[in-house]
């Protein structure tokens, strides 16, 4: 009953976040409810078991990808977002529509997927993580050391062009 | 008994947010963050996949999927900074001179 | 030494090639080298070919001769499956014959190039496509096989179309060398087309070959294998050849318009040789128009019809060289005719001496025109005071064509007349008055150009050109003694009625009494004549306005109707609405998908998202 319970209220947490994230005109705002839903998915995250995940996205999302977001806002000093113009309404519009029918797609396809099944045991300790990334996942773990890498010198040489 | 399906209900949800929000802001930044959404809302279906499923595979997956939207985000917040300095927009409405 | 026949018979075929071939490699700028390469090689095929005759009919003793009649070596040129086409050269008692005029009267006549056109810049030019006209020809006279037949009948036409077109910067020249290629062109597509149908028609074994259809296609019809039904129709087909290559009505407008070529080359070409291929065709296929009379009567009447009209526009002409060509129009109408009436002999033979006496004819003309430089015969006059020795050949070929007792001309056209009298009165009687015409205008260019008074001075020519003159006058006079006929296989029967020879030399007197009234006596004024007669006269020298109806044709019909329609089809359907309306399409269609294009991120974005609404929905339907 107690997991119902957090389960509905992260959830709700979730969803409400993510559309303040969507439709909020100060950029900001936009930041601080990504922030928020960073934390309940982390939540969500050690309901399901997944310790060492919840804990990364802490630490990656929320410490170091949302405040990149916010050095970088505060650096161009963004104005709040002007109304859209008239002629991008149906663009817009369109955006919303197909948005709703993915998700409306989706939801379909799990209830006719019959989902529901049984949880299993799936403890994503540190221990039990790392066994398995550095056991049968060495090439790829080690492989994304080389697109934060390349990452990296992207990012810096991107920044180094001048004005011209 | 809360399942995978609600857990399933709740990414597909969260998914359809994200992308309602990259077709209706105009802000690159605003758009960068509502792919952080929907990165996180396949983050959630992997993670509850990975505990019907009761192997790890799907947390690993997830832990590789954080990686790459780090590196996104480098990069991306990178493009950005150099749209704001030259162009002096941040609009992608306003950057389209690769039409035509 | 062996002389074996087959290298005999290759020289005669190929030494003129080789001189067509030394010229253009080495004589182009070497005038000399390019007439001695040329005549030394005529001479060599000449001497072959003698020697062949010699051997086939003397050395009888050698058991078995090597120079048995008819002998053949080819090479296979192209060898597919079900299709065999050789180059060779088949030697019997006709291609002997025919080889013989060609490399005999043509060594006489590239001596006498060698004078006539001394002062010409184009001299090596001149021998180098005349030897190709040597071989193109041989090639006609020596084939084993139709394909080899219309090639070499081709390469005489385009050898011809040069040679007309020697003096190019005339534009009369360079258009009657056009218009003979042409109105030739037209011809041999129907031949062409018979040659082929003749090859479809035949069973499994199908062959090109002479000597094995003559062998094969009565057997083929007796057994009803091919159809007597379409052989017609090949016959007429076939015959459109000689319609055209030797300038049968109512293709012979491009032969008068030939005579702007040299003048040697119409001997050589335009009344000796090449226009007699279209006989010589005939006679070689013989076999097979002779199964078909329905043909032959067609060809006896082309023949004839030619004849006459052709000596009809004759009498009103006043170029020399254009007497002489309507002369051999008509004169090759008698040899058609003896074609059509089943004389091959008798065709053949007028061919022979017809080249003798005709070449003499135009070289006499040439060293006219070389001594005068004038050709139109109001503007000459008493050349036998000036020039002698050419007179006197020109008498000589004249009497020889009027059919003068004694001249080869009188026996080779009478075995004609009787020939007619015996098969087709009309034909016959059509003839005869043909052969008054004839004696009349010769008589007429005799003693308008020839006697009285003469206007200015003429010189006579050099031994080049006279030797050759005197070569030929003793050929046009000995000719009808030599049993040509009888070389050719026909043997005895000349006893025809004495009827046939009497009215003949009676017509013929006929005809030179009435131009020696006319034109030397002036007992009728020839002016007189032509008011008299204006309608006629003015229709003859419009030439039957036959040239105006093919200039109609070509320009009304063919140019402003049928090449108008296409145009428009071009010009509105493929272009307008093919071509230019695919791109206008392309055009509309790229301005209507641009706006797709908008360049923002979020169309694109769309796009994708509906693409992934499409699959969703797929995947939900399944």
């Amino acid at each position: 009953m107690a997991e119902n319970i957090c389960f509905f209220a992260f959830a709700g947490l979730t969803l409400l976040a993510a559309c303040t994230v969507v439709f909020a005109r100060q950029p900001l705002y936009s930041v601080l409810s990504l922030l928020v839903v960073m934390f309940s998915l982390a939540a969500l995250f050690v309901m399901l078991g997944a310790y060492l995940v919840a804990a990364l996205q802490v630490l990656l999302y929320a410490g170091a990808v949302l405040v990149l977001f916010l050095f970088v806002m505060m650096l161009l000093n963004l104005e709040p977002e002007a109304l859209a113009r008239m002629r991008l309404f149906t663009l817009r519009g369109a955006g919303l529509v197909v948005g709703l029918a993915i998700a409306l797609l989706l939801i379909a396809i799990v209830r006719r997927g019959g989902l529901a099944g049984t949880w299993q045991a799936a403890e994503g300790t540190v221990e039990s993580l790392g066994t398995v990334l550095l056991r049968y996942y060495v090439l790829p773990f080690e492989l994304t050391s080389f697109l934060i890498l390349a990452a990296i010198i992207g990012a810096v040489s991107l920044a180094k062009i001048k004005h011209h | 008994m809360i399942g995978l399906a609600h857990y399933l209900v709740l990414s597909a949800l969260l998914f359809a947010i994200g992308l309602i929000g990259i077709m209706t802001r105009r802000n690159v930044l605003m758009i960068l963050l509502c792919i952080e959404i929907m990165f996180n809302a396949a983050n959630l279906a992997f993670v509850a996949f990975a505990k019907a499923w009761g192997n790890l595979d799907g947390q690993v997956v997830v832990f590789f999927i954080i990686t790459v939207a780090a590196a996104e985000v480098t990069v991306g917040l990178a493009i950005a900074i150099l749209l704001a300095r030259q162009l002096k927009t941040l609009n992608v409405d306003e950057v389209s001179f690769l039409k035509w | 030494m062996v002389i074996s026949p087959s290298a005999l018979g290759w020289t005669i075929l190929l030494s003129p090639l080789a001189a067509a071939c030394g010229i253009q490699l080495f004589g182009v700028h070497r005038r000399r080298l390019s007439a001695t390469l040329a005549i030394g090689a005529l001479l060599v095929s000449f001497a072959s070919t003698l020697l062949w005759y010699t051997f086939s009919s003397i050395v009888t003793w050698a058991v078995p001769n090597p120079f048995q009649l008819p002998f053949e070596a080819s090479l296979s040129w192209i060898s597919l499956p079900g299709l065999t086409i050789s180059f060779g050269v088949l030697i019997d008692q006709l291609s002997l014959l025919m080889a013989l005029v060609v490399t005999g009267v043509g060594s006489a006549i590239f001596i006498y190039s060698t004078a006539y056109m001394a002062d010409d810049d184009a001299y090596s030019r001149y021998f180098g496509v005349l030897s190709l006209f040597a071989f193109s020809m041989l090639t006609i006279v020596l084939a084993t096989n139709w394909i080899q037949l219309f090639m070499g009948w081709e390469l005489v036409g385009f050898s011809s179309y040069l040679l007309i077109g020697h003096w190019y910067a005339k534009p009369s020249a360079a258009e009657a060398g056009k218009k003979a290629f042409m109105v030739n062109r037209v011809a041999d597509f129907g031949f062409m087309l018979g040659i082929l149908a003749l090859w479809a028609v035949l069973p499994v074994d199908r062959t090109f070959h002479f000597q094995t259809l003559e062998k094969q296609l009565p057997l083929l019809i007796q057994t009803g294998v091919v159809s007597v039904a379409v052989l017609p129709l090949i016959g007429l087909l076939l015959f459109c050849g000689p319609i055209g290559k030797s300038a049968q009505f109512p293709l012979h407008v491009w032969l008068p318009d030939a005579m702007e070529g040299p003048t040697p080359v119409s001997a050589l070409i335009h009344a000796a040789t090449m226009v007699a291929a279209g006989v010589y065709m005939l006679c070689r296929t013989f076999w097979l128009f002779e199964i078909v009379p329905s043909v032959l009567t067609t060809i006896t009447w082309v023949g004839a019809a030619t004849a006459f009209l052709a000596a009809c526009l004759a009498l009103v002409e006043f170029d020399l060289k254009r007497i002489l060509a309507y002369s051999t129009l008509s004169q090759l109408g008698y040899m058609v005719m003896a074609l059509g009436l089943g004389g091959a002999v008798a065709g053949m033979y007028h061919l022979t001496t017809h080249a003798f006496f005709k070449a003499l004819l135009f070289l006499a003309a040439g060293s006219v025109i070389h001594g005068t430089h004038e050709q139109d015969i109001r503007k000459l006059g008493g050349l036998w005071h000036s020039m002698r020795w050419t007179s006197l050949a020109f008498l000589v070929g004249g009497l020889a064509l009027c059919g003068f007792p004694g001249l080869s001309g009188f026996f080779s056209k009478d075995e004609i007349l009787v020939l007619a009298y015996g098969h087709n009165a009309p034909a016959f009687w059509l003839a005869l008055v043909t052969a008054g015409m004839t004696a009349f205008y010769t008589a007429r260019a005799w003693f308008i150009a020839f006697t009285g008074k003469a206007h200015g001075h003429g010189h006579e020519s050099p031994p080049a050109m006279l030797i050759p003159l005197g070569v030929l006058a003793f050929l046009s006079i000995i000719a009808g003694y030599i049993g040509i006929p009888h070389f050719l296989g026909q043997h005895g029967e000349h006893h025809a009625a004495w009827l046939v020879p009497g009215l003949s030399i009676a017509v013929v007197a006929v005809g030179l009494l009435l131009a020696w009234l006319i034109y030397s006596r002036g007992t009728v004024s020839a002016q007189q004549l032509v008011q008299a007669l204006a309608l006629p006269y003015s229709f003859l020298q419009r030439r039957y306005y036959i040239d105006e109806i093919y200039m109609w044709y070509v320009e009304t019909v063919q140019q402003r109707w049928i090449a108008g329609a296409c145009a428009w089809v071009e010009r509105v359907i493929i272009i307008g609405f093919l071509v230019n309306g695919t791109a206008r399409l392309t055009r509309r269609a790229g301005h209507i998908l641009r706006l797709w294009q908008t360049g923002r991120v979020q169309t694109y974005v769309l796009g994708f998202l509906l693409g992934i609404v499409s699959l969703l929905t797929l995947a939900l339907r399944r």
